[in-house]
């Protein structure tokens, strides 16, 4: 019998994420652009790697990994290295990669930061910028090809490595931080992760108590949570303790096969890239970079609860959409009702349709709002305006018109549904008076009976009901 | 035209632009010549005679024509084949390149062709410069013009032997550890291993690429400063090309000159005749006007481990490429899986130095030996560095022989270590990245003697003004050998 702590799973990831914004790659001026290239088109002698030619640094690519680390609150470094990783493997055109490293007195772009999700913090260790080596291709299986082809248009893409401490305890919880970490780096603009291949995963993942297991290859975050739910069932049904060893994820096949033992691990034998000098970053330059950057997911949704008091929760899902929380933004200088307009906004538009475009201005919204506030709709009355005005193109204030959209406000009329709801369920009426949700069930009976009516009003007269 | 017109190959580019003399018949002279003694020499791994003549005719039409010139004009380059020269074969004297056209010319060669120097061919050298006879060639030997039986120094010791033979006006070598400053050396012929940084390396095969540069050589100073005018300068292609503007060759006398005699390069390994003939090139210098102390810089023995460790460690890293995979010699392609199609070819491309300084290298750069080898070298480098300041704070320019020894027999047998030992008195230049010469200084029983002179960071003025004022002093000697032919 296994106990708890043997079932306890550890997972660090290792995401490998293209820089797709910039237009060359990382030390030549070949295009970035290859995945519609035939193979071996878009290559150089430099990111061919033939002997005598030199690279040169992409300054933009440097911008870019500095964005990404400061979105992910890393410190980024004053001056950081270049690293040789040295190894044999066809893809590899110069039979080592340039990357950075945090031992033998490496010092990568930035260290210690660490993504919020789902109220916890996931540490991350290290942000490096690297090149992508080429890419092999088999014919049918990795296991089963009797050879490689090598395409090397990827040889030389930037790319920024992101390496987490082992804070994340299970596949789901992978996939929710990967989407959170997609979704900040997207924000910035410097990669787009619909790219086949731009964002590319290795995770780390250990039984508590077991060894660690490297599965690598794992080509898209929607494999990773299939990847990482194999595996750990793998290592729990595995007879004994696993072994230290790397795996490599068959997609076609959604298995994990091992490729090597940690004892046959290779030795990078790392040292400084002697052709290219530090890089250098002073503060004023990083300050630079922090105030020309996109705002990120994170600071917008506290930037949302601090200045303009709207409920953490809303915030987030607010900040969480880049159409929605832009569009917010531009209500935000219309009109102070804040809280109102965030609500409606996420509960009233999708993602798609604001940036379908077709969605009212935020003048004739805050119009809508306005209407909300004095009471002359409902909350709901708005929603459907709006729904109805991205369907059929109209104008909200149309739709309102046309639809004769009012809120009732005459409280006795109120009362008399009331009164008409209490008569069918009088049982209800006397469980409301001890019981919330009962009270709400109550509430929302009036409402389906009378959709016009003012939540707050009926709310209040029922209440009121209530006491006699 | 039989032989060559008896003027110094820093004449000729004013007389072809002038039209005093025709490029064509110059480089034609040239490669006479070559015919003549390269079969002995052997200097030469490929020769571009249909390209530089035809470069020669296109000069002679331009001068004709009125047309200004490049500073190099109608002077014919060797070039050591371990610079890329765009489609001439680039083999760096080993068997794993064999077929290897780079698609690009090397800067040094852009800007040489921009000046109008022409291209005669590509030189013998240690296979990828490893080495310091010439004899680690996998296409054989070459020999000294002065003594056919010994060595002319490595590794480039082609460009070195042609330049001294007549067979080029001028010529590129590359200097990782002394490989400029050694042949230029045993050939009697002067090599400038410019600043680091100073000349781009962009097409130069790298060997330790944080210690190399590829630098002139010639038998006069002022043909090695023209060659030098040309190639120096920023490069936006190599990152490690320094922004700094190329001082221009002054000329003047040497009056007042401050020159530190280092007391270890005049050690007990240095053959006495070897030393006496230096300190009677110092005592010329000082009749010139200059004046001479004897100094002292106490790391310089470790020079040497620090130079071996630092030089394989980047050599085992930049030689990984040759798989066979994209070029070059290939093996086993189709046939094996990548890891044995890799080991036959590389097992079978490479020569044995060349696997010895990778086995050294992959060694002191492993887990566990890194931080014990190579920071450590790193360390003694950065004290190594910070000493020569500092004397340079009392000193212009720093003295002592080249070599500790005279050119050795070719196929003398001596174990690696005694072969490294006589690099003692160069390496410590490429360390700190300082600009070093080698001065032609004299004979010892007709065999040559060089003088090298080491000036602060871009100062190689203050070398070739030496040069200059010296070889003046001492007169142009040509090998028996070049002179009957």
């Amino acid at each position: 019998m296994q106990t708890e702590s043997r079932l306890r799973v550890k997972i660090g990831l290792e995401v490998h994420c293209q820089l797709t914004a910039l237009k060359t790659k990382l030390f030549c001026s070949c295009s970035s652009d290859y995945r519609s290239s035939e193979p071996n088109e878009k290559i150089c002698p430099v990111c061919f790697g033939l002997p005598g030619t030199l690279p040169v640094l992409n300054a933009k690519a440097v911008e870019y990994a500095t964005m990404i680390s400061l979105a992910l609150n890393g410190t980024v470094a004053n001056r950081s290295i270049f690293y040789r990783k040295n190894y044999f493997y066809p893809d590899l055109p110069k039979g080592f990669q340039i990357s950075q490293y945090d031992k033998a007195g490496g010092v990568p772009i930035a260290s210690s930061g660490f993504v919020q999700i789902e109220g916890k913090k996931v540490r991350i260790t290290r942000i490096q910028l690297e090149e992508d080596p080429g890419k092999l291709s088999y014919e049918g299986t990795i296991d089963k090809s009797s050879h490689s082809l090598v395409d090397y248009n990827r040889a030389g893409i930037a790319l920024v490595e992101i390496v987490t401490e082992p804070d994340i305890e299970d596949a789901r919880e992978a996939k929710v931080f990967l989407e959170k970490l997609r979704s900040t780096i997207e924000s910035l603009g410097v990669s787009n992760g619909e790219l086949d291949g731009a964002m590319r995963c290795d995770a780390n993942i250990s039984l508590a108590g077991g060894a660690r297991v490297e599965v690598k290859n794992i080509s898209s975050f929607k494999e990773v949570e299939k990847a990482l739910n194999y595996e750990i069932l793998r290592q729990r049904t595995f007879s004994g303790n696993a072994a230290s060893e790397t795996r490599h994820w068959d997609e076609r096949r959604s298995i994990t096969i091992a490729l090597r033992s940690k004892e046959e691990e290779q030795d990078y034998r790392y040292f400084p890239e002697p052709d290219l000098r530090p890089v250098v970053l002073e503060p004023g330059a990083i300050d630079g970079v922090r105030k020309a950057m996109p705002e990120g997911e994170d600071a917008k949704a506290s930037r949302y609860t601090k200045d303009f008091r709207i409920s953490p929760q809303l915030a987030k899902e607010l900040a969480a959409d880049k159409a929605l929380s832009t569009y917010f933004d531009k209500c935000a200088e219309l009109h102070h009702g804040y809280q109102e307009m965030a609500g409606l906004i996420v509960g009233g538009f999708s993602g798609d349709a604001m940036s379908e475009g077709r969605a009212a201005t935020p003048e004739e919204f805050v119009e809508l709002v306005r209407m909300i506030e004095s009471s002359s709709i409902t909350r709901a009355q708005a929603k459907e305006a709006l729904r109805e005005s991205l369907r059929t193109g109209k104008p909200v204030r149309k739709v309102v018109e046309l639809r004769n959209l009012s809120a009732v406000v005459d409280e006795g009329a109120i009362a008399a549904v009331i009164e008409k709801v209490v008569a069918a369920r009088p049982e209800a009426l006397a469980e409301a008076r001890s019981d919330k949700k009962a009270f709400s069930y109550l509430v929302g009976q009036v409402l389906k009976e009378e959709p016009k009516a003012q939540p707050g009003v009926v709310a209040k007269l029922l209440a009121r009901r209530l006491r006699k | 035209m039989k032989s060559q017109p008896s003027v110094g190959p820093h004449h000729v580019p004013s007389m072809v632009s002038k039209g005093e003399m025709s490029a064509e018949e110059y480089i034609g002279s040239i490669f006479d010549r070559i015919e003549r003694l390269d079969s002995r020499l052997h200097a030469y791994l490929q020769l571009n005679r249909e390209g530089a003549l035809a470069k020669a005719r296109e000069l002679d039409r331009r001068a004709k024509k009125g047309e200004r010139l490049g500073r190099l004009a109608g002077m014919g380059v060797a070039v050591k084949d371990i610079i890329c020269v765009r489609s001439l074969q680039a083999t760096c004297g080993s068997k794993i390149l064999v077929g290897f056209n780079p698609p690009y010319s090397a800067t040094a060669i852009r800007r040489i062709e921009q000046e109008d120097g022409i291209i005669l061919g590509k030189t013998n050298l240690d296979e990828f410069g490893m080495g310091n006879t010439t004899q680690n060639s996998a296409f054989g030997p070459t020999l000294n013009p002065w003594d056919v039986a010994r060595v002319p120094g490595g590794s480039s010791g082609g460009s070195a032997a042609a330049v001294a033979a007549g067979m080029a006006s001028v010529a590129l070598g590359t200097d990782t550890g002394g490989s400029i400053r050694c042949p230029a050396s045993f050939c009697s012929v002067v090599g400038l291993k410019p600043t680091y940084g100073r000349v781009s390396r962009y097409g130069l095969i790298p060997y330790a690429n944080s210690l190399e540069q590829i630098g002139p050589m010639g038998r006069e100073a002022e043909s090695v400063s023209l060659l030098f005018d040309a190639i120096a300068g920023h490069d936006p292609e190599d990152a490690t090309s320094a922004r700094e503007p190329v001082r221009p060759a002054t000329g003047g006398g040497l009056k007042g000159l401050r020159i530190g005699r280092i007391k270890e390069f005049f050690g007990e390994g240095a053959q006495p005749r070897v030393k006496e003939r230096v300190l009677d090139g110092c005592a010329k210098l000082e009749t010139l006007g200059a004046e001479a102390e004897e100094t002292s810089i106490s790391s310089l023995p470790y020079s040497l481990a620090v130079y071996y460790i630092i030089a394989m460690a980047e050599a085992s890293s930049n030689l990984s490429r040759y798989d066979g995979v994209r070029y070059g010699l290939s093996l086993e392609k189709g046939t094996a899986d990548w890891n044995t199609a890799f080991a036959r070819t590389r097992s079978e491309g490479f020569g044995e130095e060349v696997k010895r300084r990778i086995l050294l290298g992959t060694f002191v750069l492993s887990a566990g030996y890194y931080e014990a080898y190579y920071v450590r070298a790193q360390k003694v480098r950065a004290l190594l560095t910070q000493e020569f300041a500092l004397v340079f704070k009392k000193f212009d320019a720093l003295l002592g022989p080249t070599m500790p020894v005279l050119p050795p027999k070719l196929g003398e047998k001596v174990s690696p270590l005694e072969d490294y030992l006589i690099d003692i008195n160069t390496v410590a230049a490429n360390l700190t990245g300082l600009p070093a010469i080698s001065i032609p200084c004299g004979f010892v029983d007709g065999l040559p003697v060089g003088m090298q002179v080491i000036a602060p960071r871009f100062r190689e003025d203050v070398l070739l003004k030496v040069a200059t004022v010296f070889g003046g002093e001492q007169g142009l000697k040509s090998p028996p050998l070049a002179e009957a032919a």
